[in-house]
This record gives C-alpha cells, sequence and structure tokens, in this order.
C-alpha cells in the first residue's frame, strides 16, 4: 500500500520516533485481541460513552477530542499515526518536501468515495486545506498561516506551496489532528458554520452517519464500500452520559463497553482496573499528553521575581500530589514536552524543581518576602481552570503546600467558561491551574504558552505578562527549520531555557485513561486509538 | 365559559411576570464571567483568536449588551425563541425534543408522590402515635433529609448493578427499533428509578402535610356531625375529612412545581434522560442565553399552567373559593 517514496518520506520522522516505536512494539499490536479471544468476528453494536457534548461533528472545522471521538470513524484525515506513532497513509499515498521546504506534495488514493457516491479529489483537499483548515480550525489558522496556494496538477495530485519553510514532520504530525477532510460539494458557496453537513456528517471513513439524537446518542452504521474493505462492527453508539457515576454504572451493566479520555471517575478507574472484564490503561493514548500546570501572573511583583515562582515550584511535593491524590497516575514533568514524545524529548532532561521545602523557604527570605504577622508573607488569589476532577484537587493542594512556606492562597472558583475570561481575558488572577495538552510537535499547541505576542483574550497562550527574546527567537526558528535533527535541537535548548525562566510551571505529565470491556478486539492499537477509524475494530459476543 | 375566563385572566396577569422574569435573567448572565464562545473553546480545549472572533460575530455577540437585549425582545413578541448555540438549531425545536421526556418524568413523580403521600398520611395520621404512624413519619423524615442524586445512585447500584432489574440510565433502548406496548414498557422500565427518586422527597412533604391536616380536620365539628348522623366510617373520611384536608396539599403542590422542575435536572443528569433540566444545565455552563431563556419561558408557562390547575381544583374542593372567582 505504502509507496516506496513514503517510506524515504517519513525516513527521518521513522528514525526520531524509534524509542517510542521500540515501546508501542512491546506492547501495541494484538494485546487487547487476545484478550477477546482470538479470531476477529463480524456484527455487534460497539456502544462507547461520550462525556460531554460537541457543538458540532465537523473535524475540519473544530480541532477537538470529543470531535474526533464520533467523526474520525466517519471522516478521514489525509493521514494518521500508525502502532509506532508514526504518520501513516490514509487519504494521502505518499508525500514529499522540495529541498527548500516551501512545496509539500500529497499523492491522494485513488478509487475512492464519499459517503453520497460522489468520488474524493484533489479538489477536495484544496478546499478543505484553503478554506477550513487555514480559514476556520482552531490550530489549523496557525499551522497554516503561510500556507499560500494548493494546486491540484490532476485528480489525485495536491501540492501544498508555503511562503516559509514547513517542516514535513512538523506538517505530517499536527495533520493527523488538523487534516481530516470533508466534501467540497457539500460545504462550497455555503455559510460553512450553518452548514448542515456539521451536525450530519459526511466523509469516506468506515462507517457512515446515521443520526444524532440530542442529548442521547449518534449512531453510524458500517460502510459497505470503504475503501479497506467492510468494517466489522455492524454499527458504532455514542451515549452522552453527563454525570461519571453513571457512566460508570453503564459499563458495569453492559450498556457501554468503552469510556476513553478519562471519562470515568478516579475512584471508579481504581475500583474498575481490578475486575476482570475490563482494561483500564494509558494504552491508546499515548499521542495526548498533557500536563497539570500552574500559571504565574507576572504582573504581580512577587512573581516577576524567579526566586519567588521557583520557591513556588519547589514548596510543591509533586510525587506526594500524584500517589495520594490521583491514584498514582502520571510523573512529575520535565517541562512542556512529555517524555512520550521521543521525537522532542531531551534524553537529559529531568524535573527542573524537585520538592525542598526548606529550599522554598531560602528563596523566599532571599526575595525579600519574610514571613510577617501570622506566619504570611503574601498572599495570592489562585484561579482553577476546570479541566477535569483533578484540577481543583490540586488547586487545593497548591494551597496547602504554599501555606505551609508562609504563602496564603484564596482559591476563586469559576466554571470553565469564566476561568478562560478571568485569566486570559481580564488577567484577574495571580496564579492559575488547569492542564496543558502536548499534540505530537511542540509547534501545534505547545510554544504559544510561551511565544510573546498573542491577541489577549487568546487562550492556553502566553497572557502571563512575561517575555524572552531569547525563546521567541527559538520557537520562531524551529517552527521553519527542515532538518529534522536541528529542530529536536532547537526544541532541546528552548526546554532549558524555559524551565530556566520558569514563566509557568508545568507540575505534572499525564495521560488519557481508557476504560474497556475485553470483549472488544484490535482495540488501542495506535497511539490515538480514540480517535482512529476503529476499521479493524470488532467485539466479541457478550 | 368560566373556566376559560379564569385562564385567560391568569395568563394575562402572568404576562408581566414573564417579561421582567426574561429580562431579569438576560441581564443576570451579563453578570456571569465568559460568553458562549468561551464555554466553547474550554470544552474543546483548544482555540485561536481568529476562530474566537468568527464565532462571536456569528452568535451575534459583538454587539452592545442592550442592542442584544432589544434584538432578543423583538424576536420574542414574534414568538422566535432564536437559535441554540450549542444545538445549532431552534431553540423552540430544541426544547420541544425535550419537554415530554421532562413533562413525563414530572407527571409521573408528582402522581406517585400525591398518590402514595396522600395514603401514607391518612394511614399515619389514622394510627396516630402507634407503630405505623412512627414507621411511616421515619420514613419520611429518611427520605426528606436525604439527597436525591444519592438515592438515585442507590438504586442503580442495587437494581441495575447488583441484581441487573432495571437499566442504569438512558430514557428507551438505543436502536432496539421498539414499537407500540413494547415501547411503552421499555420507557417505563427506564423511567422508574428516576420516578422513584424524584417522587420520594416529595412524598415526604406532601406525607407530613397530609398527616398534620388530617389530625386537625378529624377533631372539627363537623366529622363528629358526620359520626352522629350515623356515617360509616369510610365515608367520614373520603367525603368529610380528606376533602378538606386536601386543600393544604394543593396549594403545596402548585407552590412546588417548580422546585420539581429543579430536582429534575440532578435526577436527570444522575440517569441520563435527555430532558429540560440537563438541558438548563447544560445552556448555564455554555453560556446558551437564548436556550437558557427559552426554557426559563417554558418552565415559567408550566408553572402557570400548574397554578391554573390548582386554582380550579381549590374550586372544585371548596366552592366557597369557586363563589368568589
Amino acid at each position: 500500500m505504502t509507496t516506496r517514496r513514503a517510506v524515504l518520506a517519513s525516513l527521518p520522522a521513522f528514525l526520531a520516533t524509534m524509542q517510542l516505536a521500540r515501546e508501542a512494539a512491546a506492547q501495541a499490536p494484538g494485546s487487547q485481541t487476545q484478550a477477546a479471544g482470538g479470531e476477529p468476528r463480524r456484527g455487534g453494536v460497539l456502544t462507547a460513552h461520550m462525556s460531554g457534548e460537541q457543538r458540532i461533528l465537523n473535524p475540519a472545522l473544530r480541532a477537538s477530542t470529543g470531535v474526533y471521538v464520533i467523526t474520525s470513524k466517519i471522516i478521514e484525515a489525509l493521514v494518521d499515526l500508525d502502532a509506532f506513532g508514526r504518520p501513516a497513509p490514509v487519504l494521502a499515498t505518499s508525500w514529499e518536501s522540495a529541498p527548500d521546504g516551501r512545496t509539500i506534495t500529497f499523492k491522494l488514493r485513488e478509487g475512492v468515495t464519499w459517503h453520497d457516491g460522489k468520488p474524493f479529489t484533489s479538489a477536495d483537499v484544496q478546499y478543505n486545506a484553503l478554506e477550513l483548515w487555514k480559514r476556520h480550525l482552531n490550530y489549523g489558522t496557525q499551522l497554516q498561516q503561510y500556507l499560500d496556494a494548493v494546486d491540484t496538477p490532476d485528480p489525485h495530485t495536491a501540492v501544498f506551496r508555503y511562503s516559509r519553510p514547513m517542516p514535513l514532520h512538523l506538517l505530517l504530525r499536527a495533520l493527523c489532528d488538523l487534516g481530516y477532510v470533508v466534501p467540497r460539494h457539500l460545504f462550497e458557496g455555503t455559510n460553512v458554520l450553518e452548514n448542515p453537513a456539521n451536525t450530519a456528517p459526511v466523509g469516506t471513513g468506515p462507517f457512515k452517519f446515521v443520526g444524532y439524537e440530542r442529548g442521547q446518542y449518534v449512531i453510524a452504521e458500517r460502510n459497505p464500500t470503504y475503501w479497506r474493505g467492510p468494517a466489522p462492527l455492524d454499527r458504532i453508539v455514542w451515549r452522552f452520559i453527563t454525570d461519571r457515576s453513571a457512566a460508570t454504572a453503564a459499563i458495569e451493566t453492559g450498556q457501554i463497553q468503552l469510556s476513553a479520555y478519562n471519562g470515568i471517575g478516579l475512584a471508579d478507574l481504581d475500583r474498575l482496573g481490578k475486575d476482570p472484564r475490563f482494561t483500564v490503561t494509558t494504552r491508546g493514548s499515548e499521542a495526548n499528553a498533557f500536563n497539570n500546570t500552574l500559571e504565574f501572573n507576572h504582573r504581580r511583583k512577587e512573581l516577576a521575581d524567579l526566586r519567588v515562582r521557583r520557591a513556588i515550584a519547589h514548596a510543591i511535593d509533586v510525587p506526594f500530589f500524584l500517589e495520594n491524590f490521583l491514584y498514582g497516575q502520571g510523573k512529575p514533568a520535565a517541562g512542556p514536552i512529555p517524555s512520550s514524545s521521543a521525537a522532542f524529548f531531551p534524553a537529559d532532561a529531568k524535573p527542573p524543581y524537585p520538592f525542598d521545602k526548606r529550599r522554598a523557604e531560602a528563596l523566599l527570605d532571599e526575595a525579600g518576602y519574610r514571613r510577617g504577622a501570622g506566619g504570611v508573607r503574601f498572599s495570592l488569589r489562585l484561579v482553577p481552570i476546570q479541566n477535569g476532577e483533578d484540577v481543583p484537587l490540586l488547586a487545593t493542594f497548591i494551597q496547602q503546600s504554599l501555606q505551609a512556606v508562609g504563602i496564603r492562597v484564596e482559591i476563586v472558583n469559576y466554571d470553565a467558561a469564566g476561568a478562560l475570561r478571568a485569566v486570559y481575558t481580564d488577567w484577574n488572577f495571580d496564579i492559575a491551574t488547569g492542564w496543558h495538552q502536548y499534540r505530537g510537535d511542540p509547534a501545534v499547541s505547545t510554544t504559544v504558552w510561551y511565544r510573546s505576542g498573542s491577541p489577549k483574550g487568546a487562550p492556553w497562550t502566553n497572557q502571563w505578562g512575561w517575555q524572552s527574546d531569547k525563546v521567541d527567537g527559538l520557537t520562531d526558528q524551529a517552527a521553519s527549520e527542515t532538518d529534522p535533527a536541528k529542530r529536536k535541537a532547537l526544541y532541546a535548548e528552548w526546554l532549558r531555557a524555559v524551565n530556566e525562566e520558569l514563566p509557568i510551571w508545568m507540575v505534572t505529565e499525564r495521560e488519557f485513561q481508557t476504560v474497556i470491556s475485553k470483549r472488544v478486539g484490535n482495540a488501542l492499537n495506535t497511539p490515538r486509538w480514540g480517535s482512529a477509524d476503529w476499521h479493524d475494530t470488532w467485539l466479541a459476543p457478550g | 365559559m368560566r373556566l376559560l375566563a379564569l385562564a385567560s385572566r391568569r395568563l394575562l396577569a402572568s404576562l408581566p411576570t414573564l417579561f421582567l422574569v426574561l429580562v431579569g435573567l438576560f441581564l443576570l448572565l451579563q453578570l456571569a464571567p465568559g460568553d458562549t464562545v468561551d464555554a466553547l473553546t474550554a470544552q474543546i480545549g483548544g482555540g485561536d483568536p481568529a476562530m474566537m472572533e468568527q464565532l462571536r460575530q456569528f452568535y451575534g455577540l459583538d454587539v452592545s449588551v442592550p442592542v442584544q437585549l432589544g434584538r432578543y425582545l423583538l424576536r420574542l413578541v414574534q414568538l422566535d425563541l432564536g437559535f441554540s448555540s450549542i444545538y445549532g438549531k431552534p431553540v423552540a425545536s430544541v426544547i420541544l425534543e425535550r419537554l415530554p421526556v421532562t413533562l413525563l418524568l414530572m407527571l409521573s413523580s408528582l402522581l406517585l408522590a400525591i398518590g402514595a403521600g396522600t395514603a401514607l398520611g391518612i394511614l399515619a395520621a389514622r394510627r396516630v402515635h402507634r407503630w405505623p404512624d412512627t414507621l411511616i413519619s421515619t420514613l419520611g423524615l429518611v427520605f426528606y433529609a436525604t439527597p436525591s442524586f444519592w438515592f438515585g445512585l442507590m438504586g442503580i447500584v442495587l437494581f441495575s448493578i447488583t441484581l441487573g432489574w432495571l437499566p442504569p440510565g438512558g430514557f428507551e433502548e438505543i436502536g432496539a427499533g421498539f414499537t407500540g406496548l413494547r415501547r411503552v414498557a421499555d420507557i417505563a422500565t427506564h423511567l422508574l428509578l428516576p420516578t422513584v427518586t424524584l417522587a420520594l422527597i416529595f412524598l415526604a412533604i406532601y406525607l407530613r402535610i397530609m398527616r398534620a391536616s388530617m389530625l386537625e380536620v378529624m377533631t372539627q365539628d363537623y366529622i363528629r356531625t358526620a359520626r352522629a348522623k350515623g356515617l360509616g366510617e369510610a365515608g367520614v373520611l373520603l367525603r368529610h375529612a380528606l376533602r378538606n384536608a386536601l386543600l393544604p396539599m394543593v396549594t403545596l403542590i402548585g407552590l412546588q412545581a417548580g422546585t420539581l422542575l429543579g430536582g429534575a435536572v440532578v435526577v436527570e443528569s444522575v440517569f441520563a434522560l435527555p430532558g429540560l433540566g440537563r438541558l438548563a444545565y447544560d445552556a448555564v455552563t455554555q453560556r446558551d442565553l437564548n436556550t437558557l431563556l427559552g426554557i426559563v419561558f417554558v418552565s415559567a408557562l408550566l408553572v402557570i399552567a400548574v397554578n391554573l390547575v390548582v386554582d380550579l381544583l381549590y374550586a372544585r374542593l371548596d366552592p366557597r373559593i369557586g363563589g368568589r372567582t
């Protein structure tokens, strides 16, 4: 299936991901098949849990895990990660970058048709890239900002032309999430935001959309004319269950077989892990690492002092928090690039500020903030940015830990929308805690946390009142460096710089937990399996 | 005719209330930090300024608050509830999809609470200070003091997970394609636990009210008269005592129709039911102003309707009230 050119083109990426490959090979394909007992079986309805309802089901317009979980079975991307974490052909069969990095040519799969019977061609890719990814898709607008044109010399070739060099590895890795293709003939000439296909998706994938009952479920059924051949499952049902305990009950009674991306509460994960009917694992989510964060508002004079920021990091016992609050899930972070990102994680990176209460006190004294009345040095307001049950837990733990070194912390509670507004638009916080999600390449959604110049109000960007020429320079240089080895070195240097300056602190490094029935075969066999197409997934009789 | 006059008078009188509630809520929600685009960004876990700006324009959030309010009221007088930003469809159709579930849940809970509450209340009053009364009153207190989500979850643990008798959630079996009686039975088994969960707390209130007012009524002169004229105990109880004892309970039902809707939020979340309560909750966290205002509008209409029924019941129970209207 893969042409030689594709293999050659992805070779540098492959070499860079060797370590991940070895790890994945040790545990990847087949382990779940064994549990489900032998031969793939045709038939069955797989029901999956959704903890929240998305407004639209169009991954070319909205980059979000909640959107992918459903639509990745219906709509396909140009590439997706294989079992070893390498971008592998899906709608694109091969790719090639010109030496200057400004022209990237994709060969597209022939004989693919949309669910409505029309053929898939390079015109579809051209429309998606220019009109949707570049203009509407979150993160896509930034990734494709230097995309000038997409040429279509023939129906199965798309040539992306950039005004600045585009690293091939970055583009391919990003396109796994930001490269979904929807049919041009349904979107062109309409108001794309109001298009009915946004909630009744049409794609090229192994499952066809059947129905969406708001507040209840989405159903898709097998596509008999799928280009890889019909999938084993008859149907997939996604059920919306907002209450975590209710979702656990649905898993235990067999109403649903799967809950990915931390859909189940921490305590229940621990309990279900001991139940022989289920697997609880981070396998199949390796591509979605995230950090618990601690953001500093540098407009507070105390926090503008590097010694105070370091003291705060030293004051918090992260291993203790992980062990006692998160049931041992995760580890202390060595910075914003997770250790699972073999292509970028520097081998020598370590958590920069390990727990050391005396050092924390000494640093605070040195900075001139001695304990005053009642042993208090100064007070801070902490805004938790709700994203899961761990965020309020960490907020409380930060409060307790800082209290012990003489910093009084008041927790200011908002819901998710309110917290984003308070932190990123109004800058109305002293410290905040939420999540940073790493998306396979630091240039996708990580460097914006540190690069200056994001407009006020842009969430998950540098709104801290902190700026560094060195970090800005390294960020820009790495974003257009086409040599993978040089890029890796640049990001290592970048990581050292942000760990040194500590504008914000990545507290933990974690992966999402999946609960899955052992009846499900060919599951968890790629690093973003929850968002994969499930063309080979099957269900043993219950 | 008298009924129609009463109904239209009630509706007319509630129009200003409705208007104030809607405008008040609109302004109140402006105080909540963040708008629907912030909520969307929080949900998808990643946004960029360009997308956010486009969406603010799309949702009509790029104009000042008075203009937004004006636009909303203008649409409202044309009976247009606007467009839901969560679901991308007209609010009216979003609410219509959810209304039957909530109505079914509310009505069955209300009937259960009234029926069982009345029966237990009478029983307790008849056996006052003896063991049936003690048992019923204690149970009533337990039901009243326990949060309904806990009852719901324990019900799921016992009846769904341990015993496997009832489904743990949902409105009906998805994709089963049941029709006719089979579907009714399917929905009934799904709604059994939620109905009981929602009803328990109201059942406890009604039984205590019923017990108290029965005890009071039973000491009245007309009860003695009824007995004196040789009426059997059942006749005294049902025709003379119950009818008078029902008045305070009917008042309470009218007042609590709104509370019931609030309780539905919790029960609908625990049992994953696609009802109005959960929609309202989602609308608040997603800052979907149109949907929320639409729900308030519909709920207000529901409460008005319930109170109208209560008024009519009054007239039926106590002819003196009907005479004055």
